[in-house]
Order: structure tokens, then sequence, then C-alpha cells
């Protein structure tokens, strides 16, 4: 029996994600600042994953409230094309 | 029974003059102060630039109020019946505020973050910097004596 070729993946050296809101104690997410909202969506803006943001489930349900009022009080775009 | 914190934010239409918009403003607040609401605190931003455009209008008046009332007044509801009834409302929206959110806004009006200081500065730092001028003082006094 041939013997099956292994080969070992050099693994790839990232910084480690972190929730934001856990590290800098931040317990409400303001829906009047868009700004602050901005990390958190993409430049179409839609929201923006938590594997690539690193925010917490908690945090990233209380995100993902938060833009969707902002979105309805019209101070961030419910679709748009390039917002950054 | 507690009290429950509100926050309300309203979009007038851009057509109104300067004084009809505050009038406006001045309805709403009397029917939440007349309903057994208590005004905490409220924000007028001026005209400010929307993200998309509403009833082909792309800036409004935004204001926002901050209230204290008992949840079984159903404050909230004639309040947004108020709202759509009313031809300038374009948008409104209501929530209720959890205890971070309170804690939050206490912060926010008492000028702690540089970005709210800038958003209601004709608004709240006027009323804001003479109470800290007066508790600063009596403290330096003391120390001097």
């Amino acid at each position: 029996m041939a013997k099956r070729k292994r080969y070992k993946r050099t693994p790839i050296v990232r910084p480690k994600k972190y929730c934001r809101f856990k590290k800098s104690g931040i317990k409400y997410i303001d829906y009047k600042n868009p700004d602050f909202l901005m990390p958190f969506i993409n430049e179409q803006g839609k929201l923006l994953p938590r594997r690539i943001t690193g925010t917490s489930l908690k945090y990233q349900r209380k995100v993902a409230v938060a833009v969707k009022r902002c979105r309805h009080i019209a101070l961030l775009p419910y679709v748009a094309d390039q917002m950054k | 029974m507690a009290k429950t914190n509100y926050e309300s934010v309203v979009v007038l239409t851009p057509v109104l003059s300067e004084k009809m918009m505050q009038e406006a403003v001045l309805s709403f607040e009397k029917l939440i102060t007349e309903n057994g609401g208590e005004l905490i605190h409220k924000e007028n931003w001026g005209l400010t630039k929307m993200a998309y455009p509403i009833q082909k209008k792309t800036t409004g008046f935004y204001q926002i109020f901050e209230f204290a009332a008992e949840p079984d007044a159903e404050i909230v509801d004639k309040l947004e019946l108020a709202y759509r009834r009313d031809e300038q409302v374009l948008r409104y929206l209501c929530i209720k505020l959890d205890k971070h959110a309170v804690k939050y806004n206490e912060r926010r009006r008492n000028g702690e973050f540089n970005k709210a200081k800038k958003a209601d500065a004709p608004a709240a730092a006027k009323p804001t910097a003479p109470v800290a001028e007066a508790k600063v003082s009596p403290v330096t006094k003391d120390e001097e004596a």
C-alpha cells in the first residue's frame, strides 16, 4: 500500500480578534450616531458579520438593532453604492 | 408602578418655517406632559441632511424627546397616533430605554462625549455650562480659604 503524502499546513498568524464593546466597557449602542456605527457596515450599507468585526454575539445583536433604527430615521442608508 | 424612560425621534418636513417647526414641537411636548409624562430632555438638531430622500425631501428637522412615563398611561400610543395624523412628520421612532441607555443619555447630556457636544451645542451647551461653573467655584473658594 502506498503511503499517502501528508502536507503540513503553515498556520497564518493573525492578531486575535476581540469584542470592542467588552474591551472598552460600552453597554449601550447609540443609534443616533451614524459615525459610530460605520465600522460595522460595509460600503453598501450592509451589516458586517461577526466573524469580520469580532463583536461578541450579545453586542452584535445590539449593533444590528442600532443600525436598523439608524436607517429608519434616515441617518444611515438602506442601500448605497459607495458610502466610504 | 415605576416609571419607564422612553425616547422619541421625529423628523419634520423641511418645508416648515422655523416658527412652525417650533410650534409643532411644542404641541408634541404638551401631549407628553398633559398625559402625565415627565419630559427629561429635548434636543433639536435643526435642518439635517438625510441619508436617503423621504417624500422627495432630502433634509429634515430632527427633534428628540426623552421622557419618563407610566407604562399604563399608553402615552407612546397617543404620541404615535399624533405623529401619524400630522402631515408634517416624515418619520418617527419611539423606543423604550433600558438602564444602560438611561445612563448613557445622562452622560451624553452632561457633555462627556466630544461628539455629543457638537451635536447639541445650541440646545444643551448653554444650560450645562453655568451649572458646571457653579459647582466648581465653591470648591476652589474653600481651598483658598
